[in-house]
């Protein structure tokens, strides 16, 4: 951070780990322990979802501690439940294998889960940071190849930042209208 | 400090409801305050941006619910500014529905023959002009083809869209920077305001109360014009009669909150809430399948790929509006397009054999968006859902500064509505899978609850006054003067899009309202031409 102050490792990777598991991505660097590695290009973390996570506009950012805490309580209740042996030098949710961090996410995000719209919530923010990249330009995110935008081959505007597409239609006819409508052009 | 001001007409809100009603009752002769809670942009202050804090999450709401979330308008011109501007009118049975109640939901005042003649002045005025196939965008043409395919009919609907002016560049729920959708931007409230109407963006109305001479005073809120969950004690305006046109997610929590002070409200205010029944498919096209199946070629080598261009829903199929078919099980399938962010989210992997929203299969799913075809059902619902107590403040406890919020609207889906869903999903199955053109899934109703683009039916008019809240003028029974002219009048789903509906009903509630408001001394008239033959410059920026 700008201010000096170190970034609580806790939090960032626990985060990082559940984004990976909504869009998952390649690892960053050897030994990246919150990215479990199970795709072979970049993924929500990548495409910039702890920015959009924090982000104030969008009502969470005072919540991320808690959440992240909250995450690896269940995590730590998970492991027991499953006989999972976890790895107490990262957070619990980070000690998941991908296999284990989708089923958690999965239980969470159950419509009898009393946590769900937050979890749901957090799921939500991830997957707009990959496919829509909210907290960049739509333009500057697709001139910076931005890889969820790229991954879905969202089309780059023309030159003034403006979509247009000259070329759009099959310009023939494709089916029969139906024999009642009106002249208006309406269902009878 | 000053004395309060007052007014013939208060007019809360501005979209169809809004700006019809204001417009005709200004061009009358009334002194006309129109209040609306959001900001006020035009033309240019529309972006083509996903960015949080751009054009897209400024003027458009996201309200979810318990078993339904509401997408809406949240600006001046209200719906009209985000909507896809498919203008279909509804189809004659509709009228004839007896939903939950046992008997005919609509006032035996309004059929689709009284309807008519109204619905052709909304066309005139918007305009609403019929789409040729050359109109028609691929993903639309793709949606046609597959239905001639499977033996079905298909329709180019008939749409409030400029289409010379369109470059298809499917930012329609961000406002149109073009000026070609015809918003209520263009027509109805430049009318208005040329003809005396005053507008105040960001005055997000909470109660109203009565004043010592018969009339309304009215409460609002000043919003914040970044942060909406910021906003202040605004004032009060008074006037001889209000019209409520806030939208089906928000008029009834305006009464709701009123009843304090106005006394009980009827017992339809807040209930009979209707999601239209709506239902979405997401279909991923095989491309070959495309190109050998249904001869379809773009000229540069693919057959579809081309889910981002295009305007929105422009083809329907109209086959399951059938009069002769039982109440419940009769739809139409229409084409559409939904950004990325929420449009991707609650589609489900076609035969996913992980989570079916998220994880692996998601992101490769997402690799394919470009051949995606997103098919909007719209069936016959039953008026399920029901306001419970209203938050401190607007309909939703807001959770980000813009767009999103939790409302206290509850649905519940009865064994008819689902039944309805299920019939449409397996419909949009049997026109796409077939031969291989695409595999299909329905979007997920387990996280957010089912979902609307068109609120409908939460203050609804009637001739029961045990079912419906308003007569068939549209007053509040038992709150002489308070008129309800929006979305949340219309008795029932529609099985299309509802706009055209809503604006007709509006246009055809206004002599009403020219009455009411001689017999409380205003000095007001009917007749005022179409506002396509009034100044229709588009009204400077507020934003």
């Amino acid at each position: 951070m700008d201010d000096g102050r170190p970034v609580d490792p806790v939090p960032t990777q626990t985060l990082e780990a559940f984004a990976d598991t909504i869009i998952p991505g390649v690892r960053r660097f050897p030994g990246d322990r919150a990215i479990s590695g199970v795709a072979a290009e970049d993924g929500a973390v990548a495409a910039g979802a702890l920015a959009v996570l924090a982000d104030p506009a969008l009502g969470l950012a005072d919540a991320l501690n808690g959440m992240a805490g909250l995450l690896n309580m269940h995590a730590g209740d998970y492991a027991r439940k499953h006989d999972v042996r976890l790895d107490t030098t990262v957070p619990a949710f980070v000690s998941l294998s991908f296999e284990e961090r989708t089923a958690l996410v999965q239980d969470l995000t159950d419509p009898q889960h009393p946590e769900r719209e937050v979890w749901f919530g957090a799921a939500l923010f991830c997957t707009m940071a990959f496919d829509s990249a909210p907290h960049l330009s739509t333009s500057d995110a697709l001139a910076q190849g931005h890889p969820g935008l790229a991954l879905l081959g969202f089309a780059a505007p023309e030159a003034d930042g403006l979509w247009r597409f000259p070329r759009f239609s099959y310009e023939r006819p494709l089916a029969d209208p139906h024999p009642d409508t009106t002249p208006t052009g309406s269902p009878a | 400090m000053s004395a309060t001001e007052k007014f013939d007409v208060v007019v809360v809100g501005s979209g169809f409801g809004g700006a019809i009603t204001a417009y005709h009752l200004a061009a009358g002769g009334a002194s006309v305050l129109v209040l609306e809670r959001g900001p006020w942009l035009t033309g240019d202050d529309f972006d083509h941006d996903f960015k949080l804090g751009s054009s897209y999450t400024r003027i458009f709401d996201f309200t979810v619910g318990d078993g339904m979330s509401v997408l809406a308008g949240n600006c001046v011109g209200g719906g009209s500014v985000v909507y896809f501007a498919t203008m279909p009118r509804a189809p004659g049975f509709v009228f004839e529905r007896h939903g939950s109640i046992g008997r005919r939901m609509w006032p035996a005042a309004i059929d689709r023959a009284a309807l008519d003649p109204w619905y052709d002045r909304v066309s005139e005025a918007l305009p609403v002009t019929p789409q040729a196939w050359h109109d028609v965008p691929y993903a639309g043409g793709l949606f046609a083809a597959a239905c001639a395919h499977a033996g079905r009919t298909a329709n180019p609907v008939p749409s409030a869209i400029d289409k010379p002016k369109c470059t298809n560049c499917n930012w329609m729920m961000a406002g149109c920077k073009f000026d070609a959708k015809r918003s209520l931007l263009l027509n109805y409230l430049p009318a208005a305001v040329a003809n005396g109407a005053e507008i105040r963006p960001l005055h997000e109305v909470q109660r109203l109360t009565r004043t010592a001479d018969g009339g309304y005073r009215v409460h609002f809120n000043l919003v914040d014009g970044t942060d909406y969950r910021v906003s202040s004690p605004g004032g009060t305006v008074e006037a001889k009669l209000v019209v409520l046109a806030a939208g089906a997610g928000a008029t009834p929590v305006i009464l709701q909150r009123s009843a304090a002070a106005l006394g009980t409200m009827p017992d339809a205010v807040g209930r009979y809430f209707s999601g239209n029944g709506e239902r979405l498919n997401t279909a991923v096209i095989n491309d070959e399948r495309a190109r050998e199946v249904l001869g379809l070629d773009r000229g540069d080598g693919q057959a579809y790929r081309a889910h981002q261009i295009g305007k929105g829903p422009c083809v329907a199929s109209w086959d399951k509006l059938d009069p002769r078919l039982p109440e419940y099980s009769r739809f139409s399938l229409e084409q559409l397009y939904f950004p990325p962010g929420l449009g991707t989210i609650l589609a489900q992997v076609p035969g996913a054999t992980g989570p079916s929203w998220f994880g692996r299969e998601k992101k490769d799913m997402l690799r394919e968006w470009q051949s995606w075809l997103t098919i909007f059902a719209m069936t016959e619902d039953d008026n399920e859902g029901v306001f419970g107590p209203p938050p401190a403040t607007g309909n939703a406890e807001r959770i980000a500064q813009q767009m999103l919020g939790r409302g206290a609207l509850s649905y519940r889906p009865t064994a008819n509505t689902r039944r309805g869903w299920a019939q449409s999903d397996a419909d949009v199955k049997d026109i796409l899978e077939r031969d291989g053109i695409a595999r299909v899934a329905p979007w997920s109703n387990d996280l957010v609850g089912a979902y609307t683009v068109h609120p409908l039916s939460s203050c609804r008019i009637g001739d029961d006054p045990a079912t419906s809240a308003l007569d068939d003028r549209h007053e509040l029974r038992g709150h002489p003067g308070i008129f309800v002219t929006d979305g949340s009048a219309v008795p029932g789903a529609l099985t299309v899009n509802p706009a055209l509906t809503i604006a007709a009903l509006a246009e055809r509630a206004v002599p009403g309202l020219v009455r009411a408001a001689r017999q409380r001394g205003v000095d007001v008239t009917y007749g005022a031409p179409s506002p396509s033959a009034a100044p229709t410059a588009a009204v400077a920026s507020h934003g």
